[in-house]
C-alpha cells in the first residue's frame, strides 16, 4: 500500500473515530449535574455499613471481586518479570561498586525516607476511612524504600531488601484475599460477603471486611512493587552479559551488526 | 471558579502530554511523564477523585518513570560498550564503565535507536 493511501486510510479511521466520539459525548449527563443515580446508591450502601471512604467500600464490598480479579492481575504480572528477567546462562553476576552521592541528595532522601514509609503505612491502615487504600498506599511504602538506593547505594538497598520474603509476602497477599472471601462464603453463603460485625463509623475498625481485603492488597501491592523493582535495578545495575570465551557458548556477533 | 482550575489543570495536562511526545530521548521522556503524572493527579483532585489522584501520584508519576529509567540503562549499557571499533563516538564514562572487556559481545536485540 503507497503512502498517500494509508494516510487516507488513517484519516478516513480517525475521523469515524471522532465523529462517533462526538456523537457520543452529545448524549452524556451534563458534566457537574446533580443526578448522580449510582452514586447515589453507593453511598447509601457504603454508608449502611458504616465504611466512610465510599470508594473503598465499592472496591472492597459492593465489587469486591473485581478487586480480586485487579489484584490476580498485577500477581501474574510480576510473575511473569520475574520469569522473564530472571538471570540466564549467558549472563554474570556483576557485584554493584559504592556510589558517590552528594551530600545534599543523601540528607534529603534520607529524611524523606522514614516519612514516605510512614505516610505509606497510614494511607493502607486507613483506606476505609479517608482516600487512598492498599494499593495507593503499598506503591507508596515500596517506591519509598528505594529513597535508600537514592540516598546511599545498591548495596545498602539490597540488605534491607531480600527478594525472598517479599516474594513469599506478595503470594500471602494474594492468598488472604482469597481466604477472607472464602470466609465470607462460609459465614454467608456467597464469596466474598462481607460477613463481619460492621463496627462504628468512621473508625479504623469500621466497615466489616473492608479493611482486611485492603490490608491484603496494600501487602500484595507493596511486595509486588518491590520484587518488579527489584527484577528491574538487579538486570539495570548487577546483571551483565558473560564475556565471550570458551565457556561462553554464545556466538558472537560479526562486529558490522550490533551498532545498527 | 472552580470551572477556571479545571481547565487550567486540563490545559496543564495538554502541555505536559504533548512535551512527552515531541522530547525524543527516553531518559529525558520518563522526567516529563513524571510532570505529566503530576498534572493528571491535580485534575482528578480538581474533580474531587482523591482516591484517583493519590493512585495517579503514585504509579504515574514514581513507578513508572522509575522503570523506564531502569530499562533505558540496562539497553544503553549494552549499546556503549559493544561499538568500541567505532571509535568511542558517544564518548561516555558513565557509571557503566568498562571492565576492560574484549569489544562487541553483542547488545540488546531491541537496542535503543
Amino acid at each position: 500500500m503507497s503512502r498517500a493511501a494509508r494516510l487516507r486510510l488513517l484519516a478516513f479511521g480517525a475521523l469515524g473515530v471522532a465523529a462517533l466520539l462526538v456523537w457520543a459525548y452529545t448524549g452524556l449527563p451534563h458534566f457537574g449535574q446533580p443526578h448522580h443515580p449510582y452514586g447515589d446508591r453507593a453511598v447509601h450502601a457504603a454508608l449502611a455499613r458504616r465504611t466512610a471512604n465510599v470508594v473503598s467500600a465499592v472496591n472492597f464490598d459492593q465489587r469486591a471481586f473485581d478487586t480480586m480479579g485487579e489484584e490476580s492481575i498485577l500477581f501474574g504480572a510480576v510473575l511473569g518479570t520475574v520469569v522473564l528477567l530472571r538471570q540466564t546462562r549467558d549472563e554474570r553476576e556483576a557485584p554493584p561498586r559504592p556510589a558517590l552521592v552528594r551530600p545534599a541528595v543523601r540528607r534529603y532522601a534520607l529524611r524523606l525516607l522514614p516519612v514516605t514509609l510512614v505516610a505509606g503505612l497510614y494511607i493502607v491502615a486507613h483506606g476505609q476511612l479517608s482516600p487512598g487504600g492498599g494499593f495507593q498506599g503499598g506503591v507508596v511504602v515500596a517506591t519509598g524504600l528505594h529513597l535508600l538506593y537514592i540516598a546511599v547505594d545498591y548495596r545498602a538497598l539490597e540488605k534491607i531488601r531480600p527478594r525472598g520474603p517479599y516474594e513469599l509476602a506478595d503470594a500471602v497477599g494474594e492468598g488472604a484475599y482469597l481466604v477472607v472471601g472464602l470466609a465470607g462464603f462460609v459465614a454467608a453463603g456467597s464469596f466474598l460477603a462481607n460477613a463481619l460485625p460492621y463496627g462504628t463509623f468512621n473508625s479504623i475498625a469500621s466497615g466489616g471486611s473492608v479493611p482486611l481485603l485492603n490490608a491484603a492488597v496494600g501487602m500484595e501491592v507493596a511486595s509486588a512493587v518491590v520484587v518488579l523493582l527489584a527484577c528491574f535495578l538487579d538486570q539495570a545495575v548487577e546483571i551483565a552479559r558473560r564475556p565471550a570465551g570458551p565457556g561462553a557458548g554464545r556466538r558472537r556477533p560479526a562486529p558490522g551488526d550490533n551498532g545498527k | 471558579m472552580a470551572d477556571t482550575v479545571i481547565v487550567v489543570a486540563l490545559l496543564l495536562v495538554a502541555a505536559a502530554a504533548t512535551a512527552a511526545v515531541l522530547v525524543r530521548d527516553p531518559a529525558r521522556q520518563a522526567l516529563v511523564l513524571s510532570m505529566l503524572g503530576l498534572c493528571l493527579a491535580v485534575v482528578f483532585l480538581v474533580l474531587q477523585a482523591p482516591d484517583v489522584a493519590l493512585s495517579q501520584l503514585a504509579v504515574g508519576s514514581a513507578l513508572t518513570p522509575l522503570l523506564l529509567l531502569l530499562s533505558v540503562r540496562k539497553v544503553r549499557h549494552g549499546v556503549r560498550r559493544a561499538p568500541r571499533e567505532r571509535a568511542g563516538a558517544r564518548g561516555e564514562t558513565g557509571k557503566t564503565g568498562g571492565t576492560g572487556r574484549p569489544g562487541g559481545t553483542g547488545d540488546d536485540p531491541g537496542g535503543a535507536p
